[in-house]
């Protein structure tokens, strides 16, 4: 066998390692029957995600407004964040730095123990808003990050040449560095909407009573047998996710 | 458009331990094209950026015709820079980037149209207006820059290398066409740059720095025919350097000896007296070299050591009878018919006019 035939060998069964599992949850939401058992092509269970699935609709919204609300202060704390870390002088700006990104390394289970301490501490009802706080909490290292590496791709005088030319400082910062940095913004915003909807360990700590978010829900079905409506609405966030991957193709490099 | 006079009165100017600059005084008339010369880390670029305003001098007065700039921020100061990577923005189209200045003083969308396409036809650049920098040559980034700049009606223009980046020929372009438009627009250009060559050929007058010290103000031909000191002397075009021992004095001359020369006359541009530890600067194109014994006050005989061969000139490099080594350019003219060019290992007559040796150091003997 040559080299050509063997690494493409390996490419196929990597792929096939990471998608038949995927497949198998697409396949099984057209399943017309409810045990895993293939019995015949049937749209029944998204029949029934869509009339009498009304929990889960509601953790699907909570998702959504926690997800869109979050990352969008994640990013612009983030991008404000980068600003000062990147051209800012000031003592412990190293230091600054280091714990910034640390939550990133931190195991999500002590962030969620933690937060939830805390909000138990501060006496603050555990609902959507703790969750939101949580999420905002996680997204805004990855958001930093992100837009902390696209400032490194323009160099500082172009600043200094809009000052020159009259900008104050805010005319710099909207003419000037959010247009430039605004890709790796973007990214950063997409990047903090796929780890909110993500998130399952953090929430699963701050969530209260009502404020269930899909990853939750889902769980929770799970303990009482396994749905296949649960394949249906995967399935259909599958295809969310690939049409919003195929849509932010060109920001995607500026997250990795 | 009319420019500013730039005065700099005592500036200091410290990074950490660094002193950047240290007791800088200058003074520009309003319309000057003036440089700053000097090697990479002499605090050039140091002082253009104070003069901008995006660098604060701790110490020292910054003036435009005669009134104190330095309480007002770069983005009020009527001094604008061409940064020596250009620094276009990105994001918007040469048409946008030299709008910038005018969309923020809210002119009209007419006044800013018209504004921005007679900087385009100054610049020439028509055609370009809706490219973005990427799009563009150096030499095209080099123009949008120059007319953003000039966009925002400044009344002394700071180029810190603009240059720099391009290729051979095209600076040589570019640079008469800086200098063209100094003429056209008569605002004062303050130009700095590390090319002794660029800084004479442009220049009213030029400031010479080295470790953030100013070594020589004034014009080019004073810069390089008669130059302060070593340093000068070294830094502006090549020279031969000679030590020498004051042995007489006169009105206008002095004869000096020198070891591997022996005794020759130069010309008393600075007060001696017998027995001076002196350093000689002598330009190689100012000697006169011939297979021929050659009449003149400072005649030397020699061998040619070596030959390189420029096209435009010839360099030699003759050993003196008494052992020093001399470096002369020969341009390629013939006067005489039997004239032969000179060639490795010929015998060579060397002569120069005592006038052409400048005096850089002087040691109290």
């Amino acid at each position: 066998m040559n080299p050509g035939k063997f690494s493409r060998l390996i490419t196929f069964l990597i792929l096939i390692f990471f998608y038949i599992p995927i497949f198998v949850v697409i396949m099984f939401s057209f399943n017309a029957s409810k045990s895993p058992v293939w019995v015949g092509f049937s749209f029944m269970w998204y029949k029934e995600l869509f009339t009498s699935s009304y929990t889960i609709w509601k953790a699907f919204l909570n998702s959504i407004i926690v997800a869109i609300s979050a990352s969008f202060v994640a990013t612009v704390l983030g991008t404000l964040g980068a600003i000062g870390l990147y051209w800012g002088k000031f003592k412990g700006k190293d230091y600054i730095w280091i714990i910034s990104y640390l939550p990133l390394i931190i195991p999500d289970i002590i962030i969620g123990v933690s937060l939830l301490i805390f909000f138990v501490f501060i006496k603050m009802k555990l609902s959507l808003l703790t969750i939101f706080i949580a999420h905002v909490t996680f997204s805004l290292p990855y958001a930093l990050m992100i837009v902390f590496s696209r400032l490194q791709d323009f160099e500082y005088s172009i600043i200094e040449a809009a000052y020159d030319l009259g900008a104050t400082e805010e005319i710099a910062l909207f003419k000037v560095i959010v247009p430039i940095s605004f890709p790796g913004i973007l990214a950063a915003f997409f990047m903090s909407l796929t780890l909110s909807i993500d998130d399952f360990v953090i929430t699963f700590f701050v969530a209260g009573p009502g404020s269930t978010t899909l990853p939750l829900k889902i769980y929770s079905m799970i303990r009482f047998g396994i749905s296949p409506t649960i394949n249906a609405i995967s399935t259909l966030m599958l295809v969310g996710t690939i049409v919003m991957s195929i849509f932010m193709r060109k920001y995607l490099r500026y997250i990795f | 458009m009319l420019g500013s006079s730039v005065e700099i009165r005592n500036v200091d100017k410290f990074f950490g331990d660094f002193q950047a600059l240290d007791k800088v005084n200058l003074q520009i008339k309003r319309g000057e094209f003036f440089s700053l010369l000097g090697p990479s880390g002499c605090g050039k670029t140091t002082l253009l950026r104070i003069i901008a305003g995006l660098e604060y001098p701790d110490s020292g007065d910054v003036l435009f015709d005669g009134i104190s700039v330095v309480s007002i921020p770069a983005n009020k100061r009527e001094a604008n820079t061409i940064f020596q990577n250009y620094a276009l923005f990105p994001h918007l189209t040469v048409f946008e980037n030299i709008a910038f200045s005018l969309r923020l003083k809210k002119m009209s969308e007419n006044e800013i149209r018209e504004k921005v396409e007679k900087l385009i036809n100054l610049v020439r650049l028509e055609g370009q207006e809706n490219k973005k920098p990427i799009q563009l040559s150096g030499g095209q980034r080099q123009r949008v820059a120059i007319a953003r700049a000039l966009a925002n009606e400044p009344k002394v223009l700071l180029l810190d290398e603009p240059v720099s980046a391009l290729d051979a020929k095209l600076r040589q372009e570019l640079l008469l066409e800086l200098d063209n438009l100094h003429d056209q627009v008569g605002i004062t250009f303050i130009y700095v740059t590390h090319d002794q060559a660029e800084a004479i050929s442009v220049s009213d007058h030029v400031a010479v720095m080295n470790n953030g010290r100013i070594v020589q103000i004034g014009t080019p031909y004073e810069i390089y025919e008669s130059p302060a000191d070593r340093f000068v002397a070294t830094f502006i075009g090549e020279t031969n350097l000679m030590k020498a021992e004051v042995v007489d004095v006169n009105d206008e001359f002095i004869r000096v000896i020198a070891k591997g020369l022996g005794e020759f006359s130069c010309y008393k541009d600075k007060e001696v007296s017998k027995g001076d530890k002196i350093l000689l600067t002598l330009r190689p194109e100012k000697i006169k070299i011939s297979t021929k014994p050659l009449e003149g006050i400072n005649s030397f005989h020699g061998v040619v050591e070596e030959e390189i061969y420029m096209g435009y000139q010839t360099k030699y490099f003759v050993r003196l009878d008494e052992g020093y080594i001399l470096k002369i350019y020969k341009q390629h003219v013939n006067y005489l018919l039997d004239e032969k060019i000179i060639h490795w290992k010929d015998e060579v007559f060397v002569t120069w006019n005592p006038n052409d040796s400048f005096i850089v150091e002087v040691e109290k003997g």
